[in-house]
């Protein structure tokens, strides 16, 4: 660097440096700024060129002014001017204002790549350096476009010196960095490995920053950099200290470098030439002895750089994991450190060993440490550390030393931050469960994490010990006991009752036997912690009680009489009351049988990922990692028992809690109380509550749709209605809900509701079977003379139904006037590639618009006969195809939307019914008379069905729609 | 109500720390400074809430007085006591400075504990205050005296204490207006007010009975419909009447009497104080009119004529005239050409500034300058900002008069026509700013 001349002091600048720091206020400040720019300006306008020394002061007073937190909107042509200048501090100056000042100006940028291309070819190094260290400065894309090309040339050229090398790869690592798309590799990449061989350790510093990054991006092209790295970190580890000269610190060669090799071997796996590894592997033994040798200084610089290398060292040999004996040495290692004074380094050897704990070959040599990392989880003053700590007994438990941990974690547990309670209790939780021998220690060990920590004990943690409790026989006993036992302390956890609500609802009965716990005294102990509890608990409990009621035919009377109490029975909470209510009725209503199959003891739970575990898995990285690698094989054994009633447990919960909820009978799921239970598989078994047992008989055959529809399948139009589309439209005439059709893949349902001339369908779209649809369209349209007779709006439905789902549509109709045929529904999707196109007749027919008209015979008649014009009548003369029972068909006149008028025809076996059809335009009155002849033989049954109606397209409609309803 | 009461010096250094209520901790005092004294950005707003603790603050000079509340209390009574702090201190020791404040700080201390009381304003008024806090030091009170002074703070007119004696009984009357204007290039008012002050002092014997009369439109139009004195209201204010848009007045006034008859009387305090304040909006008198000329030449040069007009009695005289022109913000140099007075460029203030020392009615003078302009890579174009202008004249632009001032003292002897009175109309420029 020149040394800098005397006349380069810029008095000018420290003199109004020191004006701004003497002002008194902030006004001042303001003032003096002004005027300087104002005096600044008046300079760069002057008419007489400035020279050189005036320029650089002035910019630096800019910058300076800039740097204070004010506009600077002019000065950059001069600071581009100083840029070509030949003295060193003027172009530093003009270099520095631009890396400072620099914005996307497109005819400054210009410039100034014009001038750093200059300086950049010029064989000047610190021109060169000064260049470089602007582009990285600035490092925006307009420089990586113009630079990113010229960079690698400098860096890799044989004559460039080696401070420019050093810039240049610092350089194009920061460009790489900005814009990596921009910097290409290409036949240079080889000779930056080289670069590694490199006389002066500054260059090789810099080039291995570069090469670490470009090779995490594309290590093969990079791979020959890993024996290069190898010689060149052996060669420094084994050089006396004194041998590297400057780049000894505090008697440590190379820190940095040392480090920045080992990051990069971390890059790549172990090398696979024998050579290379043995010598690898020496270097990493003397790093570990080195370790060992005393302290060549009490200079907490010189203990901070070896240590580093050793942890870069350590965390190579994790990174490999293939050396049995340096992993046992590094374990060793850091077991000293686990003692250290530096919390720092406490810190760091304990998260080291975490990893070291997942290792095969340390984990035995990191469970000697237990006692210690025991020790700091109790004593250690720093939380992070007692972090760690935890983290690392976590990773280091196996089944030997399972209890021990388990035990100090939760006696820890008592004491432990707040902030990482929750995850403390995750963690005690997965390793009960894992490394659990024998069921009862499980249980007492949740039970314990309950009372202990019950704030911080999650959902999970408790589904997670029902599930394991139900599924395994041999604890159930002792858990009701345990539990009955934790219940009888004064104050329990909220999560403790659920617990105990659960499992002595279910099991209550394998310790029913001892008087202390009769049945009475269990229902008595639950009850009395009923009211501290919050509403989801309560609910719990009382589905606990009607559990009860079928274990303990005893107890019957006082639950009975507990469930209808007003608290109960007229609770405020809609839940509680339903549950209640319902329990309370199933109780009196249901014989002791039905009792006993609905509140049957809860099949086991099918096998899954423990729910914990995926909870840890979410919160929080570094320890559960380790522990799920191993976490397969732990599984099998641990629940193998589980699978049998798996299959059974699937039907029952209705495949679709993942989770026992906390609704012990699942009644709300599975439904196997009321009614008929639907044939396994139906997907739409709850849509169609209400519409009961009428959905299952009005099912379509599978084997006969399946005939008709792959013809049409394969074309993109809509397929022409399906045969029996007319058929399945006459099922819906006295009916708003059902099943509208289904095949092996698809089930569409229907709800629909209308009011005056306006109607709203839903329509529900199951996928049956577990591949998704794709591309699943509807369309709704309306063929001929229906477009201006009837309006109807479709809102779209999401594209993909997968497997198993249901969707809905939405569709609004509304009748304009009266009409006879019925819109069209177009479904189309695909399914596993065949195209699927399937054409339904919408059930949308006159009647739906009848609005119910109530009046007296007299009334009746006279209407009747007001209505008496020929074409005003259509009459039909019918065999009946179903019995003439009364009650059907009463059912269905009443479906079909019109009043039924009792006592008005003379023979009461008639049956007469008035509506009026409201339409947008007009309404039209309509009266129907249906005249069974129930007295004749079943089989030569008739009906003649008389309609009147003031239009008569509408009555000929009628009848005929009605004509094929009996 | 005030919870503690904080005076920092520029550096935001605390002088004075007086806290009436528990619930202001030693943190208030750090979080103002940082939040506001030292803020990045400069505060702006005179309320400032950190942390559910709010600030009221104003600042003379280079002094910050903060008034801290954790209650929601009456913003305009919090400030309207600090402008009284500001009064009382300026009248015990003159310039509200740093280096004053540190000299009288026991003397602060005192007063901030008689005029605040657990946080509620108590008597502020500087003449009673000084009967009872002195910068001499205490002298030895009689049992009188001190009774007298209770009785006096706590009794009906705690402003004025008894048994005052003066030769000479003099009373001094000054109307102070500040005149606001902002108009238009083409000479269209866009907003104009004046907001004014009578301000008194009296030198009075005993206990006078004082009423005072101006040409408010409202008590001449009552006087006019009495019907007696129209012509005697004509005759005395020889003008129009003003209207008057509000007005406050000192405590020592009558509000029941103003109320009901529209006059203004009052018993007065000794020495100086503000009688009222007053606001108009209508028909004022504009004391100079500022005609602008700018011109763009080009992008590095900028032309401005600025032409005044003075709009008074060619009698009357202005004084200390200042017209200040914004240059734009690239200003590399300027010339000026002007005819009367002196014109400077002051790059520290962005401005050109003309100064007139005197200057009559009815005439008009002239001032050209070039300013240069550098380029710059900035796209923005110059706001110009308006021409500001400030002068100080002998009326009242608002056209209000005194119309009589009238002293009764029954007790002693001496009379309306004994009281020598001196009455004097300063006009100033408020915020007077011509747009071009």
């Amino acid at each position: 660097m020149p040394a800098v001349s005397k006349g380069d002091g810029m008095r000018g600048l420290a003199v109004f440096i020191s004006d701004i720091r003497n002002c008194k206020s902030k006004e001042a400040e303001i003032k003096r700024i002004n005027k300087e720019l104002a005096n600044i300006r008046s300079k760069f306008k002057g008419d007489k060129a400035l020279d050189g020394y005036s320029k650089k002061k002035y910019v630096c007073k800019l910058l300076f002014i800039f740097l204070l937190g004010h506009d600077i909107d002019f000065g950059h042509m001069e600071a581009v001017n100083l840029l070509s200048s030949n003295k060193y501090t003027e172009k530093q100056i003009g270099y520095l204002f631009i890396s400072v000042l620099v914005n996307s100006n497109s005819e400054l940028i210009r410039l100034i790549n014009n001038a750093i291309k200059n300086d950049l070819s010029s064989r000047n190094p610190t021109f060169m350096c000064l260049a470089l260290h602007c582009i990285a400065n600035v490092g925006s894309r307009e420089m990586a476009e113009a630079f990113a090309g010229e960079i690698p040339r400098i860096l890799v050229a044989g004559d460039t010196m080696d401070s420019v090398k050093q810039s240049a790869a610092l350089c194009l690592l920061r460009l790489y960095k900005a814009s990596p798309d921009l910097v290409l590799m290409g036949e240079w990449t080889s000779r930056v490995v080289h670069l590694l061989n490199d006389q002066h350790m500054g260059v090789v510093t810099a080039a291995i920053s570069l090469i670490t990054c470009l090779s995490s991006k594309n290590p093969d092209e990079f791979k020959t950099c890993v024996s290069l790295a190898v010689s060149r970190l052996s060669r420094i580890v084994s050089s006396a200290s004194t041998d590297l000269q400057d780049y000894t610190y505090y008697f440590v060669p190379a820190p940095w470098l040392s480090c920045k090799l080992l990051r990069l071997l971390q890059c790549y796996p172990p090398p696979e030439d024998g050579a290379v590894k043995g010598r690898l592997v020496e270097c990493l033994e003397t790093i570990l002895n080195k370790a060992q040798e005393p302290p060549k200084s009490k200079k907490v610089q010189h203990s901070n750089a070896k240590n580093a290398i050793l942890f870069e060292a350590i965390s190579l040999i994790i990174h490999y994991d293939s050396e049995p004996n340096l992993l046992v040495r590094a374990c060793n290692q850091l077991g000293q450190f686990l003692q250290h004074r530096e919390t720092n380094l406490r810190y760091l050897a304990l998260e080291s060993m975490c990893t070291l704990a997942s290792s095969e070959f340390s984990h035995e040599a990191v469970k000697t440490h237990i006692e210690t990392v025991i020790n700091a989880l109790k004593t250690e003053r720093d939380v992070s550390v007692r972090q760690r700590a935890a983290d690392l007994l976590y990773a280091m438990c196996d089944r030997s030393n399972a209890k021990q941990i388990v035990a100090e974690m939760l006696s820890y547990l008592e004491t432990a931050d707040y902030s990482i309670r929750e995850e403390m209790v995750l963690k005690v939780a997965i390793l009960a469960e894992k490394y659990a021998v024998d069921y009862s220690w499980y249980v007492d060990t949740i039970l314990n994490l309950i009372r202990i920590a019950g704030d911080y004990v999650s959902e999970e943690v408790w589904y997670r010990v029902i599930q394991i409790v139900i599924n395994r026989d041999d604890v159930q006993g002792y858990a009701a006991k345990t539990v009955f036992e934790a219940l009888q302390a004064p104050a329990c956890h909220e999560n403790m009752v659920k617990v105990g609500g659960y499992i002595l609802g279910e099991f209550g009965n394998l310790i029913a036997g001892d008087p202390r716990s009769s049945p009475l005294v269990q229902f008595n102990l639950l009850h009395s912690k009923f009211h501290l509890c919050s509403v989801p608990t309560r609910a719990l409990l009382l589905s606990a009680y009607i559990k009860f009621i079928n274990l303990f035919p005893e107890t019957k009377a006082t639950i009975q009489e507990v469930l209808r109490s007003d608290s109960q029975i007229r609770n405020s909470d809609v839940e509680l009351q339903q549950r209640a209510v319902e329990y309370l009725k199933l109780s009196s209503i249901a014989s002791t049988d039905v009792l006993a199959t609905v509140l049957e003891e809860m099949p086991p739970f099918p096998e899954r990922e423990s729910s914990i575990l995926a909870k840890l898995k979410k919160k929080k990285g570094p320890g559960a990692v380790s522990v799920e690698l191993e976490d397969g094989k732990e599984r099998g054994e641990l629940n193998g028992g589980a699978d049998r009633g798996g299959e059974a447990a699937i039907a029952a919960s209705n495949a679709s809690t993942p989770s026992p909820s906390s609704d012990l009978l699942g009644l709300r799921s599975a439904a196997p109380v009321g009614g008929p239970a639907p044939s396994a598989g139906s997907l739409l078994v709850d849509v169609f509550s209400e519409a009961g047992p009428a959905a299952s008989s009005t099912r379509v055959n599978d084997d006969g749709f399946l005939s008709s529809a792959p013809p049409s399948a394969a074309s993109e139009d809509p397929a022409p209605p399906l045969p029996e589309s007319d058929e399945l439209l006459n099922k819906f005439v006295c009916k708003n809900n059902g099943v509208l059709f289904e095949n092996q893949l698809l089930q569409i349902g229907i709800k629909s509701e209308y009011r005056q001339n306006l109607g709203r369908m839903y329509l529900f779209y199951g996928n049956k079977t577990s591949v998704q649809f794709v591309s699943f369209t509807t369309t709704v349209s309306c063929p001929g003379e229906l477009q201006s007779q009837l309006n109807v709006q479709t809102k779209p439905v999401e594209p993909l139904v997968e497997g198993g789902a249901q969707v809905q549509q939405v569709i609004n109709i509304e009748c304009l006037t009266d009409f006879v045929d019925a819109p069209l529904l177009n479904i189309k999707f695909r399914y596993g590639g065949a195209l699927q196109n399937i054409t339904l007749k919408l059930p949308v027919t006159i009647n739906k618009f009848f609005q119910p008209t109530e009046m007296a015979a007299a009334d009746f008649f006279q209407r009747w006969k007001q209505l008496s014009q020929p074409q005003q009548e259509a009459q039909k003369i019918f065999k009946a195809s179903h019995g003439m029972d009364t009650e059907v068909l009463k059912a269905k006149l009443l479906g079909l939307g019109t009043a039924l008028l009792e006592n008005v025809d003379p023979n009461p076996e008639n049956y007469v019914c008035a509506g009026v059809i409201q339409t947008k335009i007009q309404q039209v009155g309509c009266l129907l008379r249906l005249e069974p002849n129930a007295q004749a033989q079943p089989g030569e049954q008739m009906y003649r069905l008389t309609l009147r109606s003031s239009k008569d397209t509408v009555s000929q409609r009628v009848c005929d729609l009605l004509a094929e309803q009996f | 109500m005030i919870g503690g009461l904080f005076i920092y010096n520029h550096k935001g250094e605390v002088l004075i720390s007086r806290v009436y209520r528990d619930d202001i901790g030693r943190h208030a005092v750090d979080a103002f400074r940082v939040n506001v004294i030292h803020a990045r950005q400069q505060v702006r707003s005179p309320v400032t809430n950190i942390a559910r603790t709010s600030f009221f603050h104003v600042k003379r000079s280079n002094i910050w007085l903060a008034a801290v509340t954790k209650q929601n209390v009456n913003a305009a009574m919090v400030f309207e006591f600090l402008y009284k702090m500001c009064d009382v201190m300026a009248a015990y020791f003159g310039k509200i400075s740093e280096e004053n404040i540190k000299n009288n700080f026991v003397l602060i201390y005192e007063l901030l504990d008689e005029i605040l009381d657990f946080g509620y304003p108590q008597n502020s008024e500087t003449g009673a205050l000084k009967t009872f806090i002195t910068q001499q030091g205490i002298k030895g009170q009689t049992k009188e005296e001190q009774s007298q002074i209770t009785s006096q703070v706590t009794g009906q007119i705690g402003w004025r204490r008894e048994g005052i004696k003066y030769r000479r009984n003099e009373l001094f009357l000054d109307v102070l207006e500040s005149v606001n204007l902002l108009m238009s290039p083409q000479g269209q008012v866009l907003s104009a007010h004046v907001s004014g002050r009578v301000v008194m002092k009296s030198y009075l014997s005993g206990m006078p009975e004082c009423k005072f009369g101006m040409n408010d439109k409202i008590v001449i139009d009552k006087a006019g419909k009495g019907g007696v004195t129209d012509d005697v209201a004509k005759s005395t204010t020889g003008k129009q009447s003003i209207a008057i848009d509000d007005c406050t007045f000192n405590q020592c006034v009558r509000l029941s009497k103003f109320d009901s008859e529209r006059s203004i009387s009052f018993i007065p305090p000794d020495g100086e104080y503000e009688l009222m304040r007053y606001r108009t909006t209508k028909d004022i008198i504009l004391p100079f009119r500022v005609i602008p000329l700018v011109r763009e030449v080009g992008r590095t040069k900028l032309e401005v004529k600025v032409v005044i007009k003075s709009n008074f009695k060619p009698s009357l005289l202005a004084q200390k005239i200042e017209v200040r022109i914004p240059t734009p913000l690239n200003t590399s140099g300027v010339q000026v050409i002007c005819m009367k007075g002196k014109a400077k460029y002051k790059a520290s203030e962005n401005a050109i500034v003309w100064k007139i020392k005197r200057m009559a009615g009815m005439k008009e003078s002239q001032i050209s300058a070039e300013i240069e302009l550098l380029p710059t890579n900035d796209k923005k174009k110059w706001a110009r900002p308006p021409i500001s202008m400030n002068f100080e004249v002998p009326f009242a632009p608002s056209g209000l008069k005194v119309r009589y001032l009238k002293v009764f003292e029954s007790k002693l002897n001496y009379s309306d026509h004994d009281v020598i009175k001196w009455v004097r109309y300063i006009g100033r420029s408020g915020i007077y700013e011509t747009r071009c």
